[in-house]
């Protein structure tokens, strides 16, 4: 080939590639232009009174989207806080303390957790864990927590806890798999060095793994709680679908995506629908926030790191 | 300060702590696959993958039209995202200068973090209401929406991962550079490539709030790509919150086949990664 021709091939190809990414951007943008095409009715109608009223009622078409908003709030940081223990605890364990052939096979099977499809989880919540919860977990907490209104109320068993549970074996393995990279990226030299000065195996691990990692650790966390805010199916599955702001950490609740998912194919009126989309709106707004935090804190501890 | 022997028992209760989270965190598995395959695995029969679903309060039924439905969206799906989400790694890794270039990782990384039930609204506004319908085109479209940014990122990584001399022995040859691109680095990543092209197949193939709002389900067989179509994970979805013992058992049946599906993928994906290590040892 001539030198020219290579020149304009290679600049062909460029373009094409340029050509395409400018394509995906737009096509991006065009997603806020129909959700909020879609949505306008709802915002016309209701006004700043959307985001800041709790009724949702189809029936007298009164539609707000706080509720769901607590519902969402309420069941992600929930699994927070069972799935961070879980999570940090398990990437410790495997960069710290397991042996060395036994990492690779425990690493796989947590990470397969994230493989298992959501519809799955929710089928398993709805005739599995709701029983078991309903049997045995909140008789047993109502009883021995008589003065709280946490674990009060009839016992269903669909319900934000319920919906939390399932979440948190959900954002498992994003927890761990974030985790362990942050720990095995923290100098070796550390850890020698809390062990030379006398330090025990688990002194050692929370001054120079634990410490120099926790901004890592962070953004982990909140990118499961991303994950969380935005899971659909199984919390559609196991959450009870009502629209209700209750203290009872086992009553029936819904979430921004459930509520879509529940209510999408029968929404009779414009404006049921149009404040569907509003709510998918909302719920996409909070979780590019959430997100992009995450992506901020990690690529500030990667610098200072 | 503690006294040693306080210090010694905290660092031994700390340690049994952190293998029983980590117990914790694998149990959860074994248990969903326990209740998968002991209330999936009796309810499969041969009439179950070969016949369409019976009428309410019939016995018997199948999946057949979900299992066609969900294959044809998924292999549309893969026809737009993966050549397209290659081509769009390829160009984060071999052009990463430039302001379009970060303006478009930024995005692709944004696309990650859409609620798929989210990426359903969008393609309801989109597609289904111009066309007045639920089709397997949406189905397809939101699939693809899905799939798109993880392989861009996979392929991203990959190709980073190649060494810079690869490309540079290439050019030194005379080669040009898109040629060095597509024959040299794409083609030497071949294995790689299948790999998260295969685990971007096995994440698509659970979705269903996205196919809910697009595709929609029918329990016959569809009369072509712009009707209303079935799929399994749907199917599973609407026979779990349905009120019948039946439909139940079906669903179990229909989540073992969904969960076999997406291991075996996720199972040879590694396979192919491992061994592709292996080789370049």
């Amino acid at each position: 080939m001539k030198r020219k021709e290579v020149r304009i091939s290679d600049l062909l190809f460029h373009n094409f590639l340029r050509g395409l990414a400018c394509l995906v951007i737009a096509l991006f943008l065009t997603l806020f232009v129909f959700l909020f095409a879609s949505a306008q009715p709802t915002f016309l109608a209701r006004g700043w009174s959307f985001f800041f009223e709790s009724t949702w009622s189809p029936t007298k078409e009164i539609f707000s989207v706080l509720a769901f908003v607590y519902g969402t709030m309420v069941s992600s940081f929930l699994a927070l806080f069972f799935a961070v223990p879980i999570s940090v605890g398990s990437a410790l364990f495997l960069t710290q303390i397991c042996p060395k052939q036994l990492k690779r096979p425990i690493r796989t099977l947590i990470e397969l957790l994230a493989a298992i499809p959501s519809v799955v989880y929710g089928l398993w919540g709805i005739f599995v864990l709701a029983p078991f919860i309903k049997n045995y977990i909140q008789p047993f907490l109502s009883v021995h927590t008589e003065s709280l209104p946490f674990f009060q109320g009839p016992p269903f068993g669909l319900g934000l806890f319920t919906a939390a549970i399932i979440l948190a074996i959900m954002i498992i393995p994003t927890i761990t798999t974030i985790s362990i990279e942050v720990f095995s990226s923290i100098p070796q030299l550390y850890h020698e060095g809390a062990k030379a000065l006398g330090a025990t195996d688990w002194e050692a691990m929370r001054m120079a793994v634990l410490a120099p990692g926790f901004s890592g650790v962070f953004a982990a966390v909140i990118l499961g709680l991303g994950r969380a805010m935005g899971e659909t199916m199984a919390v559609t599955m196991v959450i009870g679908n009502r629209a209700d702001i209750s203290p009872s950490l086992f009553s029936p609740a819904a979430t921004m995506a459930s509520v879509i998912a529940n209510e999408y194919a029968e929404a009779g009126s414009n404006l049921h629908s149009a404040s569907l989309a509003a709510v998918g709106l909302t719920l996409l707004l909070i979780s590019m926030v959430v997100n992009l935090a995450a992506r901020i804190i990690i690529r500030r501890a990667r610098r200072n790191a | 300060m503690m006294k040693y022997t306080q210090r010694k028992i905290k660092n031994n209760f700390m340690k049994f702590l952190l293998f029983f989270l980590t117990l914790f965190a694998v149990i959860p598995l074994a248990i969903i696959f326990f209740h998968v395959i002991r209330s999936g695995f009796g309810a499969l029969n041969y009439s179950f993958l070969t016949s369409l679903p019976a009428p309410i309060g019939q016995p018997g039924g199948g999946i057949a039209n979900a299992l066609i439905g969900s294959f044809t969206m998924i292999a549309l799906a893969s026809l737009i995202s993966i050549p397209v989400g290659i081509f769009g790694g390829t160009f984060l890794s071999e052009y990463p200068q430039g302001k379009l270039s970060s303006s478009f990782s930024f995005v692709v990384d944004l696309m990650t973090s859409i609620p798929s039930i989210v990426i359903g609204l969008y393609i309801y506004a989109m597609i289904v209401v111009p066309m007045k319908g639920f089709s397997a085109y949406a189905g397809a479209l939101a699939l693809a929406l899905l799939m798109f940014p993880i392989v861009v990122k996979s392929t991203e990584e990959i190709l980073k991962l190649l060494p810079q001399n690869i490309r540079e022995a290439g050019l030194a040859l005379g080669i040009p550079r898109w040629r060095v691109i597509l024959s040299i680095v794409l083609k030497g990543s071949i294995p790689s490539l299948t790999t998260g092209v295969l685990l971007s197949i096995a994440r698509i193939s659970g979705e269903t709030a996205p196919l809910l709002l697009t595709a929609f389900g029918n329990q016959y067989w569809a009369d072509g790509l712009n009707q209303p179509t079935a799929s399994l994970t749907v199917q599973i979805y609407n026979y779990a919150i349905s009120p019948y013992q039946e439909w139940h058992q079906q669903a179990w049946a229909g989540a073992f086949i969904l969960l076999m599906t997406v291991f075996i993928f996720n199972l040879i994906a590694r396979g192919i990664l491992v061994k592709s290590q292996k080789d370049s040892r």
